[in-house]
């Protein structure tokens, strides 16, 4: 992990604060009951907020590293920074960005103007005014989009309800440590009935205000209502930092609908270890569109807590593991109602000597009867240097429940690799072309501009450009 | 231009398949090779194709007489060559349309861009030509056709890239008498002094549509007797025997060797 942890974040402000560096505030080196304190005051949060932060801190030191998948026992929790009040942009002038990470982008096809922008070096007025036109038309149907520091202010009564509803600090080690120092993130709430079909993206704020490492995402879709939520841009990230660990909570009330789709695409030197998780209930339903493309080591299963009768839950989810990659990615559909359906369709992809897993968990309960579950796992890897294992674990805990699990591996042959040759491709054209066709069915999920963008980085990855 | 194979010894995992095979082909001509099973006819096709499984012991392919041996599966195709195959792969997620304009494109220089919608024009021609039905260039390439749909799409390919040499490999196996029909009459409509045409057949039927002007018998991994129509219906009446016991050739104990293609692998 690398120790350089001149962390620079991009933040977009509302309140304005000034560019020069002197205004930057950071917290020392390491995790101490202090920084903790010292987070919540430089943000002026409520009291239950420090409270919550600090009983979180306590669980983050009790709770023990999971005892099962990548080792994770090489994090140096006290050669982390915690908090950076980001303000200073000279210092994340373009100029400064590594050379091949400006080449990756180039690659990708990102002009100049936007290349500056996503580094911080914002003069992108177009897009800043396409921003909030958005946010207008949401807010005459009384749609909250906003980074979650600024909902805790604006709206601490729907914060307070539902924050670490979802996920527990308890729930695991990484999820306590956010809890305790979370900066950042999107909060989205929409209320009844209001159907949002065009997706929702935080293209943008990711890259000014959202870029945390431990940034909070709290979403509610209330009763009959629909959000498509597009996290993320799938040009790669930028961090010098070690560890990113975020969590995202959603609530999907009574025949509400909630997609939410994303694509992880930090560089190598990073640790993401995410919790995702939903509540649905009622005839509810949760998709999950989850792509993991970057990161040194990513552990991250989405779920879906299918609480209330007749709810739904989809996982779609791709990981490619390129050199220097393990990615160890999954799904969790925890059946709860009676008559609750939940479908994972897992598509994983190694080449140069990468390593990828599956590892999920379908259970259903007692009271779940009448549910049914359908798993589809599908590795492909394109060299003999690669690996994968598929960790699936599926528990029927009453009499009427049922439980689809299909897994294949398969290698890129040479007979494929012939046929498509003998037709003019290169090898490398060949290979890339049997990884799109591999993962069509995620991609085709993603909206249009995205599924390129993907289409882009996949290549990218198999020519070994990046990493 | 010429292709030129010259004793040609190839293996694969130790089993010696060609033993010194020699042939010409001349651009505008129909060669027909025919033999018994495992003779080494998919093999010799394989190997002009340059597949990996198979290694070159001694001898030479030349394209206008320039070896090919050391080119790659891609830039042989690139250089005009083209291999139907007995066993088409099945590619998921990846529609015919954009496989087929990819390798298209593999044919262009870099600044030259493919005019997209003459491009249609001549791919949905080709499609009703060879009657593969609407929906076929978003269907995925090969996924779920029938071996009848499979063989055509094989066909369309190749019209689309205008080889300089086409080997068909079994093509006329698994197609019905209209389906063989159809494709004889679209590989006839291709023959042009610029296209050399090798096909690789057990039976006359195919030969009833597509007219060659040599035959050639393969046995035990050589050609051992090249003519015209006269062959065909003899090997089509008599069988094979007849030309052992001529030329006095013994059966060898060879398995039929197969690749393992498996079609449907995801």
């Amino acid at each position: 992990m690398s120790n350089d942890n001149n962390m620079n974040f991009d933040h977009e402000y509302k309140y304005g604060f000034k560019t020069e560096s002197k205004s930057v505030k950071q917290t020392k080196r390491g995790l101490s009951e202090d920084i903790v304190r010292e987070i919540s005051m430089i943000k002026n949060e409520p009291e239950w907020m420090l409270n919550t932060r600090l009983d979180a801190l306590k669980a983050f030191y009790e709770i023990k590293n999971p005892d099962w998948g990548p080792d994770l026992s090489d994090i140096d929790f006290d050669d982390i920074i915690y908090y950076i009040k980001p303000s200073d942009r000279v210092e994340r002038d373009w100029e400064n960005v590594p050379q091949e990470i400006k080449d990756t982008f180039a690659k990708l096809g990102i002009p100049e103007a936007e290349q500056k922008y996503l580094s911080g070096v914002t003069t992108q007025f177009e897009s800043e005014a396409v921003y909030h036109s958005t946010i207008q038309e949401l807010n005459d149907q009384g749609v909250i989009f906003l980074d979650t520091d600024s909902a805790l202010k604006e709206h601490p009564e729907i914060f307070k309800k539902y924050f670490t509803k979802a996920v527990s600090y308890r729930d695991n080690k990484y999820a306590a440590l956010n809890t305790a120092v979370w900066s950042g993130g999107s909060f989205i709430y929409i209320p009844k009935g209001v159907k949002i079909e065009k997706p929702l993206q935080s293209y943008f704020r990711i890259n000014s205000e959202r870029m945390g490492q431990f940034e909070r995402t709290l979403i509610i879709v209330d009763d009959e209502a629909t959000l498509n939520y597009v996290e993320g841009c799938t040009a790669p990230i930028y961090s010098n930092n070690s560890l990113h660990a975020a969590v995202v909570e959603i609530y999907v009330s009574e025949k509400a609908k909630c997609r939410y789709s994303t694509i992880q695409n930090w560089s190598t030197n990073i640790v993401n270890l995410v919790t995702k998780r939903a509540v649905v209930e009622a005839y509810g339903h949760m998709e999950w569109i989850d792509g993991n493309i970057g990161s040194g080591l990513n552990m991250k299963y989405p779920s879906c807590i299918l609480k209330g009768d007749y709810s739904k839950g989809t996982t779609i989810t791709i990981a490619f593991a390129g050199k220097n990659q393990y990615q160890d990615t999954g799904a969790k559909m925890i059946h709860l109602g009676k008559y609750t359906t939940s479908k994972i369709v897992s598509k994983s992809i190694a080449t140069r000597g990468g390593k990828v897993n599956y590892r999920g968990i379908v259970s259903q309960g007692k009271n779940a009867y009448g549910s049914k579950a359908k798993i589809e796992c599908d590795t492909i890897l394109v060299d003999r240097e690669s690996a994968s294992d598929t960790i699936p674990t599926n528990i029927v805990k009453n009499f009427r429940g049922q439980i689809e699990h299909e897994a294949t591996v398969s290698k890129v042959s040479d007979d494929e690799l012939f046929y498509l040759m003998s037709r003019g491709l290169t090898e490398d054209e060949a290979k890339e072309m049997i990884i799109m066709g591999f993962i069509e069915p995620f991609a085709r999920e993603l909206p249009m501009e995205y599924a390129v963008e993907l289409n882009q980085l996949i290549k990218l990855e198999m020519s070994g450009s990046i990493g | 231009m010429i292709l030129e194979i010259k004793d040609l010894y190839v293996s694969i995992e130790d089993n010696l398949i060609l033993k010194g095979l020699n042939l010409k082909v001349n651009g505008g001509e129909t060669h027909a090779i025919m033999g018994p099973n495992g003779t080494g006819k998919s093999t010799l096709a394989q190997i002009c194709m340059g597949h990996p499984s198979y290694k070159i012991e001694s001898g030479d392919i030349l394209l206008d007489g320039e070896s090919i041996i050391d080119k790659t599966v891609d830039e042989r195709s690139r250089l005009g060559l083209f291999l139907a195959m007995q066993n088409p792969i099945e590619v998921p997620g990846v529609t015919n349309f954009d496989f087929v304009k990819a390798a298209v494109q593999t044919r262009m220089s870099k600044d030259e861009h493919l005019r997209i919608g003459k491009f249609i024009l001549k791919f949905e021609k080709a499609s009703q030509d060879l009657k593969m039905g609407q929906g076929l260039a978003h269907r995925f390439l090969n996924q779920g056709f029938s071996g009848g749909e499979k063989k055509r799409n094989e066909i369309l390919q190749m019209k689309m890239l205008n080889p300089c040499f086409a080997f068909l490999d079994e093509i006329d196996s698994g197609l019905d008498v209209d389906a063989l029909k159809l494709v004889g009459q679209n590989v006839t409509e291709l023959k042009s002094n610029d296209l050399g045409l090798i096909l690789i057949t057990h039976y006359q039927r195919l030969l009833d549509y597509i007219t060659p002007d040599f035959v050639h018998i393969m046995i035990n991994g050589k050609i051992v007797k090249t003519g015209k129509d006269e062959l065909i219906k003899r090997i089509d009446q008599e069988g094979y025997d007849w030309v052992k016991k001529e030329l006095g050739i013994e059966d060898e104990d060879i398995k039929p060797y197969s690749l393992g293609v498996c079609p449907s692998k995801h």
